[in-house]
């Protein structure tokens, strides 16, 4: 016996399996970044120096004058140009979700392939920060501000590198199934998306709350 | 074990090529929802026995503080124990991990892996979970994490001793043992997520034809609610596991205050950080989690007695909203456990309100069950007898609870034994008989045999009487201001003078709580072999997983025939019905 609607829907609530999945894990996601953000706020507002750069360690990064904020060592221009990629590859994941849907194997291919390739430039770039703050001396344990920093992009990143296994498994050998069950292969491009855009979505919120406010 | 023989030959036929896989791959790597069901039956109980050891220890030492712990006192170690006497650090990791794995090793997977995977998608007429290979990665999340828990005990310096609450800044400095809790936890959590996504989908999208929302069974509802809390309780204490984790590992702050002194010494770390964040954190799963502990309890209950009263449930609709209700409202009580952290007089009476607010549901739900017997023709079976002593004894924890929920009074109760005599009235007598009706009501389905009946009242009514000889007394102990973990049950404290003696009472209730288990124990295994033969529906029953075959066959799809419901869960006493019950699949009414 088969199980029901793996890739049809179901007439009453109009969703096959994995789309109610990945939905409601979606949702347990959002408790999770929930709780991350919230943690950030109650953490910022129960302590007066969370955001200033002690005296001695602002000195040692070379910065004089004025109080410093730690936010001000994050990079703004890269943060941005990855928003932007990120952005980028939500829209490239729905071209390869339509051209499935047009039947047009070769269009998914080009644009599932430049989400992946969008996805290695965002860590990349994340590398890039990554390094410039240990290559200052600048770890989870300077500050608490440091800490959430590098616990939030840190998770954000892992979700980015799960989503890219997958991204890159559909693309090479997981498009075999396009041939046998071409339904149950854009299910799966379509939960795969779903995903996606959540994590970009992630993003938006990260890159004002830790690099701009 | 009649689970592990070869299926009937007419059911080979429905389950293809199954019966050709290899037998790691048919009960170790299963996808089956009834084998992983019972995976979790089994290693759940094991659990469930090693912590009830833990706290049998524990009462020894509370007993007689000091006294030598007679014939395992070579066992425990010099380290924990030398000569035979505990030492204080040892009772405490006895208590964390009494609490820890009570509540997520035993209890939560039994009610929802071992009794949700059973029994839920042959209550809903589903050929398995929606998911089989998640639902197999789920256990082994699951086994991990509770290997993980359990050889903490072996590292240096212990288990985790910080209390199964984990607060910091003492779990922050705590030896090596809370690590690996910590690790346990983040197992255990991706375990509980894979399930809970897993469940619902399969409630949402497996039910069969016709069996509408107000068909499905009060178990299928209690389950659906408690896997909402899961889903979305949990995720924050993964947060709260990560932040405490890189508290340790990497030495951040996120827990640490500024300044902290320990030993003498101040702690090299940045600090800013807070200790109450974490409380936040914690509480906001593990309030939800005392109704994912007693929803499923409340769910099994209602099955049992509406099976034994041969009528309806009294106002099942009612139930169901109420369990709805009682999600939602379980997210907002959270910060009750925590009125003595000085967080002020607004956020406390909100909290008290919606505290006071979410016993209606519970109240709801009771009532509605103790209905539901009057004017039955009550049938007295064993399961029979553990679902009508959790009425009271769930009462009992429900009431106790009130005076836990408003600050006035919390502020003389918490953290005495009052607290541990309220929550054990209910996951004890309460959640825990439960279970026990749901293992004698099901095991017929699973096996094919009936558990002795005999054997069965000898577990019931010693259980039920030493159950309330060690609870009971808390209430008393704790009115009278003895503090809970305390290692020597407050010997050193005058206040407590007048109750100590209490102390060898409730432990020998407790091991004669241990001595009741052993009739449970021979009956398992004397029954699995020489027990009563049944048909497929031994206990007259309505519900459609009394229509798969008993001992149902492994490998995908549990009934001959796709299942059509025609009928509410609950219709006994039918009128005009063959044997006064209409089963949901008898033809009748449409629906
Ligand atoms: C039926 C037999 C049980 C007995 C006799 C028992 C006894 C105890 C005792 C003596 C304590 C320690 C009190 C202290 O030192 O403060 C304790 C703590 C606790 N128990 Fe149980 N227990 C039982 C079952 C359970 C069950 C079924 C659960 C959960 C589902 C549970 C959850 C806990 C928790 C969470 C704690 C608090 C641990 C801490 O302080 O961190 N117990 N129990
Ligand atoms: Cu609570």
């Amino acid at each position: 016996m088969q199980i029901p609607y793996t890739v049809e829907e179901r007439p009453d609530t109009g969703l096959y399996n994995a789309k109610l999945g990945i939905w409601l894990f979606l949702a347990s996601e959002v408790m999770l970044f929930g709780a991350l953000f919230s943690s950030y706020v109650l953490l910022r507002t129960g302590d007066p120096g969370f955001m200033t750069i002690p005296h001695e360690v602002a000195e040692a990064l070379g910065l004089h004058g004025e109080a410093h904020r730690w936010s001000d060592e994050l990079s703004v221009p890269l943060a941005f140009v990855n928003t932007l990629v990120l952005i980028f590859s939500s829209v490239t994941i729905v071209m390869s979700w339509a051209s499935l849907r047009l039947k047009e194997f070769a269009k998914f291919r080009l644009w599932m392939g430049l989400t992946i390739l969008c996805a290695f430039g965002f860590m990349g770039i994340k590398a890039v920060e990554y390094s410039a703050k240990f290559s200052h001396h600048l770890y989870p344990e300077t500050s608490n501000f440091l800490g959430i920093y590098f616990t939030l992009t840190g998770l954000h990143g892992l979700h980015v590198v799960g989503g890219l296994i997958v991204l890159v498994y559909l693309w090479g050998p997981g498009s075999k199934m396009w041939k046998s069950q071409p339904r149950r292969f854009v299910n799966r491009v379509e939960t795969v998306g779903l995903y996606w855009h959540f994590v970009d979505l992630v993003w938006i919120f990260l890159f004002p709350t830790l690099y701009l406010l | 074990m009649s689970v592990l023989e070869k299926p009937p030959p007419e059911a080979e036929e429905h389950t293809g090529h199954h019966h050709h896989d290899p037998f790691w791959r048919r009960y170790i790597f299963s996808q089956d929802h009834k084998v992983i069901g019972l995976q979790y039956a089994l290693t759940a109980m094991f659990f469930l026995l090693f912590g009830f050891f833990l706290m049998i220890l524990m009462r020894w030492q509370l007993a007689w503080p000091g006294r030598p712990i007679p014939l395992i006192a070579g066992l425990l170690g010099e380290a924990n124990a030398p000569g035979g006497i505990m030492l204080p650090e040892f009772y405490n990791q006895l208590g964390a991990m009494h609490g820890t794995i009570m509540v997520f090793l035993g209890v939560v997977p039994l009610l929802v892996g071992a009794f949700g995977n059973y029994v839920v998608p042959l209550q809903i007429g589903a050929p398995d979970m929606a998911f089989p290979k998640l639902n197999m990665a789920s256990y082994w999340c699951y086994l991990p994490g509770g290997l993980v828990m359990f050889s903490s005990f072996f590292v240096p310096g212990g288990a985790a001793n910080s209390g199964w609450t984990s607060y910091p800044p003492l779990s922050t400095i705590a030896t090596q043992g809370q690590t690996w809790w910590l690790i346990g936890m983040v197992l255990l959590i991706t375990s509980s997520l894979l399930g809970s996504v897993n469940f619902i989908v399969t409630i949402f999208q497996l039910r069969a034809k016709g069996l509408t929302f107000m068909k499905l069974p009060f178990f299928v509802h209690a389950q659906l609610v408690t896997s909402f809390l899961l889903l979305l309780a949990f995720p924050p204490l993964e947060a709260a596991g990560i932040f405490q984790l890189l508290d340790r590992v990497l030495n951040t702050s996120f827990f640490s205050p500024s300044g902290l002194v320990v030993a003498g010494e101040v702690v090299d770390k940045v600090g800013g950080g807070s200790p109450l964040l974490w409380q936040h954190l914690f509480w906001f799963l593990a309030h939800p989690e005392v109704y994912v502990l007693i929803l499923p309890a409340m769910g099994i209950v209602a099955e049992v007695i509406a099976n034994n009263t041969r009528k309806p449930l009294w106002g099942y609709k009612s139930m169901v909203y109420a369990s709805i209700f009682l999600g939602f409202m379980s997210f907002i009580v959270w910060a009750h456990h925590m009125f003595l952290t000085g967080m002020g007089t607004t956020i406390s009476s909100f909290f008290q309100t919606t505290t006071m607010i979410i016993s209606v549901p519970s109240v709801v739900i009771l009532s509605a069950l103790l209905i539901s017997l009057w004017g039955g023709s009550i049938r007295f079976n064993t399961p029979m007898l553990f679902a009508l002593a959790f009425l009271p004894m769930f009462g009992i924890g429900g009431l106790t609870g009130l005076p836990l929920g408003l600050a006035p009074t919390d502020i003389h109760l918490h953290d005495t034994y009052y607290v541990i005599g309220h929550f054990h009235y209910v996951v004890a007598p309460g959640t825990i008989f439960a279970i026990f009706a749901g293992i004698y009501y099901w095991f017929p389905k699973i096996t094919g045999r009936k558990l002795s009946e005999g054997l069965g009242k000898l577990h019931f009514w010693p259980s039920f009487i030493f159950i309330n000889g060690i609870f009971g007394p808390m209430f008393i102990q704790g009115l009278a201001g003895v503090s809970r973990r305390l290692w020597d049950g407050g010997q050193q404290y005058a206040h407590a003078q007048p109750v100590l003696e209490w102390n060898v009472f409730m432990s020998m209730s407790a091991f004669g709580l241990l001595i009741a288990q052993l009739p449970f124990i021979v009956n398992l295994f004397w029954s699995i072999r020489k027990g009563q033969k049944v048909d497929s529906n031994p206990w007259q029953a309505t519900t459609l997983e009394w229509a798969a075959a008993p001992s149902p066959p492994i490998g995908h799809g549990n009934f001959h025939e796709v299942p059509v419901v025609h009928h509410g869960p609950y219709e006994y006493s039918a009128p005009g019905a063959p044997n006064g019950y209409l089963p949901q699949t008898a033809p009748g009414k449409e629906g």
